[in-house]
């Protein structure tokens, strides 16, 4: 090591590591001149528990630190105390022996290891506070503002005092300056339900019956948390989702781990939770790594909303395995928090890409993919039930075995897995700068009750005109039940095939391939099984794709199934429109008017070019077009 | 999981370029970051208005065209029990079809289907040198061909047509699917000890005439679809002048009336959309009447409700704001 330039060679004789328990960590160093001592460093309510009492020295320092310590929590650095002690001869050895014992225990080495520092810190000099500017990310405030923005309440959960991480949410714009600051810090739990209780009769908050789904409706909510005052956590409620007043939209709780210890062991839980869910922003300083968890247990047992966690230490990992889905920054701190996670990133913002763009694709895919589904599968065994009506109530099936098979399997699966993977509703550029449009997964827009039970109306719909149509086309007719079923055959996979060609809502050619694709594939199965000469449907395909009643009737079917759908989606879309309709009308429309400035681009450029360019060409440079 | 290095661009709103790694082409490179160009659609009032005209105007000269054809094609049903008399209401011109109509009858029924469809029993049988074992159904220990429920009760009613006392000819050749001739029924297997049973269910069969020839079987073994349906019995080569009274010759053998079921004979001349029906043009007429009449009223919601095309002002949160 170099001190002023001088080169010294220290020897570390052993290393005590930082644990949750002492909080602090400690080294024991041989100096150059052979005197030993022990230099230990950490957390300033840990540290002043065990320097020297009855020093003088001390006292003078101590006093000099901890307004050190003020003055750098309030400029929102990262605090840390350090203090040291000569080890005399005997300590060492009887250290050492303890230290060799301990590090190789089989058994509880982690207890012998904590004895064993405990044994040399003690009795330490005080030598001074550390101030480490732990520089925000790029991007932190902008990301939680657009959270915010998106419903999703952020709360921060950290291990630093409460002064730097109030320092911190302010300069993250976690916080604001006008923003009411609710402060609990108690000592008892008499204490802490004291102050629970008056501050939410100060602000009117209602409580609730402590069971689940305190609010009416059941919406998501995420929980966020923040990576720099060493791992927040954000939990996420809709805004005015109980019909809450719209004053306590700007408070925000500032609580301590020691209130928490108190309050998270006893009742005062459902308190904690109506106030916490009433304030707008909810930080928590000096928190333990299990409290972290056991805040995330608070909301998630308490409502149907959805936690997220987001850390970056090694601390967090009990706090993301709590969440329902976990984020975990691969950063300074190693990749403890990366193992644990479902999700892993390098820096902070870009949760907000994984939130706004992919949470809210991913969820209109699956809850329209979860409809579709139903509807595919309904829709054909509904046809295959009302011939039944037919055939006396005994079980025929007019379609071929293989038919039947294939039809999950071949006919309507590849479209299906397209469009779940690839099809988006709106472009990224548009999520991130509408982050309001994610309110459409709050409020379960893609998939609830009342979806659900429409397409079951429009399936049976369908299934009676899939079925109805060709019996009065063919009523009293020469036709025989092959025909008959590969007439259904077709129909309905084309039929669903066109359901959901009006529902794609960004074609590519991929997509393309998948819908037209597979309405060919079927008809080349068909044509396939048809010319085997053991099958019962043997060139009933041939005999029929030369009727032009057979083709007529697929027509008539798939508009008479389709039309109802049709109609129902343009006059919903007109008149009632949803916010992501009207977001994709307005990139549409946006996307024309940069073509359009594009094309009188082109033409400007393509006029100068056809006079000479060398008397133009200072116009063009000087206007940036190129 | 997700894994996104730093070098991704996130939302910062403006483009930086993203490296591409060497070796990929630009197009899968575009497939796995769902870069793909894209086209898309949006409903507006525009597209739903022409689209119903479209197919306003496209289904109801179909429809008209259907109609026309469904009222070109002359159809005789007549109900018989005792006696057939059929009247030739208008002209008719050859070739004839002579169908029977079943009502009520079950051919589709699922006991039909057992053993597994005909076409197993019967292609089993192409090779008469298969040892007995294979064929499913016996009597008195021999196996019957042709086996199975719809050959038991094939139907077995003739009829004779005596058009001014000369009898008119009636084509009872290639009145099945060619495929079935050639390729379900062989030419090498006879029909044998069939209807040997107790119960007989139908017609019987000449013993000397292959399977691929008896195009009755034939016809009658291509399972019909529906209760109430229609099988070709024969074809009547010459024309039917208007007046003309046929009087036909039944051999009422076939039993239906112990279930309630009736038989029908069917004279009918073909259009190509087949016999006579009604509904394929009346539907088309219907939906193409439906459409346009839907296009207009949509037009009319539009001009009196209109909406602005992507405006923002529209959303939600705004528009919460502008009504306070």
């Amino acid at each position: 090591m170099i001190i002023f330039y001088v080169q010294y060679r220290f020897d570390v004789l052993g290393l005590h590591e930082f644990d949750s328990v002492r909080k602090r960590m400690s080294v024991v160093v041989r100096f150059p001149d052979n005197s030993v001592k022990v230099l230990v460093k950490g957390a300033d309510n840990s540290m002043f528990g065990i320097l020297a009492k009855d020093s003088e020295r001390n006292d003078l320092v101590r006093h000099a630190t901890e307004s050190h310590l003020t003055e750098y929590s309030s400029q929102g650095l990262r605090t840390l105390v350090v203090a040291a002690r000569d080890l005399t001869d005997a300590e060492l050895e009887q250290w050492q022996r303890m230290y060799e014992d301990a590090s190789t225990s089989l058994a509880d080495r982690a207890q012998k290891l904590r004895q064993t520092a405990l044994l040399i810190e003690s009795n330490l000099n005080l030598l001074g506070a550390t101030g480490i500017e732990d520089k925000l990310q790029d991007g932190v405030p902008e990301a939680i503002e657009a959270l915010r923005q998106a419903g999703i309440k952020v709360w921060v959960l950290t291990g630093d005092k409460q002064e730097t991480a109030i320092s911190i949410g302010l300069s993250c714009k976690l916080l604001s300056t006008d923003m009411q600051q609710i402060i609990i810090n108690g000592n008892s739990e008499e204490e802490c339900k004291n102050l629970l209780a008056a501050e939410k009769a100060k602000y009117g908050v209602k409580s609730s019956d402590g069971k689940k789904n305190s609010s009416k409706s059941k919406e998501n909510t995420e929980n966020n948390h923040l990576e720099i005052p060493n791992d927040t956590k954000s939990s996420n409620v809709p805004e005015g989702c109980s019909g809450k007043d719209e004053v306590n939209a700007s408070l925000a709780l500032i609580i301590d781990g020691n209130s928490l210890v108190y309050i998270l062991e006893k009742d005062l839980e459902t308190d904690l939770f109506d106030l916490a869910t009433s304030c707008q922003v909810v930080l928590c300083c000096r928190v333990a790594p299990l409290q972290k968890a056991g805040i995330v247990d608070l909301i998630k047992s308490r409502t149907d909303d959805m936690t997220l966690a987001i850390g970056d230490g090694a601390n967090d990992v009990s706090m993301i395995q709590m969440a329902d889905v976990g984020v975990g920054i691969c950063g300074q701190e190693g990749r403890q928090a990366v193992m644990a996670s479902d999700f892993a990133m390098g820096q902070f913002r870009f949760l907000k890409r994984l939130l706004l763009v992919h949470g809210h694709w991913n969820y209109q895919r699956v809850g329209y993919l979860i409809l579709y589904n139903f509807y595919r599968n309904a829709v054909f065994v509904l046809m295959l039930f009302w011939y039944i009506l037919c055939t006396a109530f005994s079980t025929t099936s007019a379609l071929t075995d293989w038919s039947s098979v294939f039809y999950s399997v071949i006919y309507t699966s590849v479209p299906t897995i397209f469009v779940g993977i690839l099809d988006k509703d709106l472009s990224h550029r548009t999520l991130l700068q509408y982050p309001k449009l994610y309110g459409a997964g709050h409020r379960q827009e893609a998939y609830n009750m009342h979806l659900f039970w429409i397409t079951m109306c429009d399936t049976l719909w369908q299934s009676l005109v899939l079925f109805y149509i060709p019996l009065y086309v063919y009523k009293e007719s020469t036709i025989d039940i092959w025909s008959m079923g590969s007439l259904w055959t077709l129909a309905v996979v084309i039929l669903v095939s066109i359901h959901l060609a009006m529902d794609i809502q960004r074609w590519i050619f991929v997509t393309h391939a998948a819908v037209w694709g597979s309405i060919v594939i079927t008809y080349t199965c068909m044509v396939v099984l048809d010319s085997v000469p053991i099958l019962p449907n043997y060139w009933t395909i041939y005999n029929l794709a030369k009727s032009p009643t057979y083709w007529l009737t697929i027509l008539l079917i798939i508009i008479v199934a389709l039309l109802p759908r049709f109609l129902f989606k343009a006059v919903h879309q007109h008149f009632r429109p949803s916010d992501i309709q009207i977001a994709r009308e307005a990139e549409m429309a946006f996307h024309e008017f940069m073509l359009d400035m594009a094309l009188r681009r082109h033409l400007v450029v393509k006029f100068c070019d056809e006079f000479q360019k060398a008397e133009f060409a200072p116009v063009i440079e000087r206007n940036g077009w190129h | 999981m997700e894994v996104e290095g730093g070098s991704r661009s996130a939302g910062a709103g403006e483009d930086r370029t993203i490296p591409i790694q060497s070796g990929q082409p630009m197009a899968f490179f575009q497939f796995t970051q769902q870069n793909l160009p894209a086209c898309k659609p949006v409903l507006t009032p525009a597209w739903v208005i022409t689209a119903c005209l479209l197919m306003g105007f496209i289904f109801i000269p179909i429809g008209l065209v259907t109609l026309r054809a469904s009222h070109s094609v002359i159809e005789i049903v007549d109900q018989y029990d005792t006696e057939c008399v059929p009247e030739v209401h208008k002209y008719m011109k050859a070739p004839i079809y002579i169908y029977y109509q079943l009502d009520n009858y079950y051919q589709n029924h699922r006991r039909n289907q057992i053993p597994n469809v005909v076409g197993f029993c019967l292609c089993i049988c192409f090779d008469s040198k298969l040892t007995p074992r294979y064929l499913p159904e016996s009597n008195h220990g021999l196996p019957i061909v042709p086996c199975g429920l719809i050959a038991w009760s094939f139907f077995n009613d003739t009829f004779k047509f005596i058009r001014e006392r000369t009898e008119l000819m009636v084509n009872r050749k290639n009145i099945a699917w060619k495929s079935d001739r050639d390729h379900k029924f062989g030419k090498q297997v006879y029909p044998f000890n069939f209807q040997n049973g107790t119960f007989t269910g139908g017609g019987s069969l000449d013993p000397s005439i292959p399977l691929s020839d008896q195009e009755d079987l034939i016809v009658w073994m291509r399972t019909a679809a529906l209760p109430s349906f229609r099988k070709l019995y024969g074809r009547i080569e010459e024309d039917l002048d208007e007046g003309d009274l046929l009087e036909v010759h039944v051999m009422n053998n076939y039993n239906t009336y112990s279930f309630g079921g009736k038989k029908k004979l069917v004279l009918s001349t073909l259009s190509w959309l087949g016999g006579k029906n009604d509904f394929p043009g009346l539907a088309y007429v219907f939906i193409g009447c439906s459409s346009i009449i839907i296009s207009i009223v949509f037009m009319l919601l539009h001009v009196k409700n209109p909406r602005a095309y992507g405006e923002t002002a529209y959303l939600s949160w705004n528009r919460k704001s502008i009504s306070g």
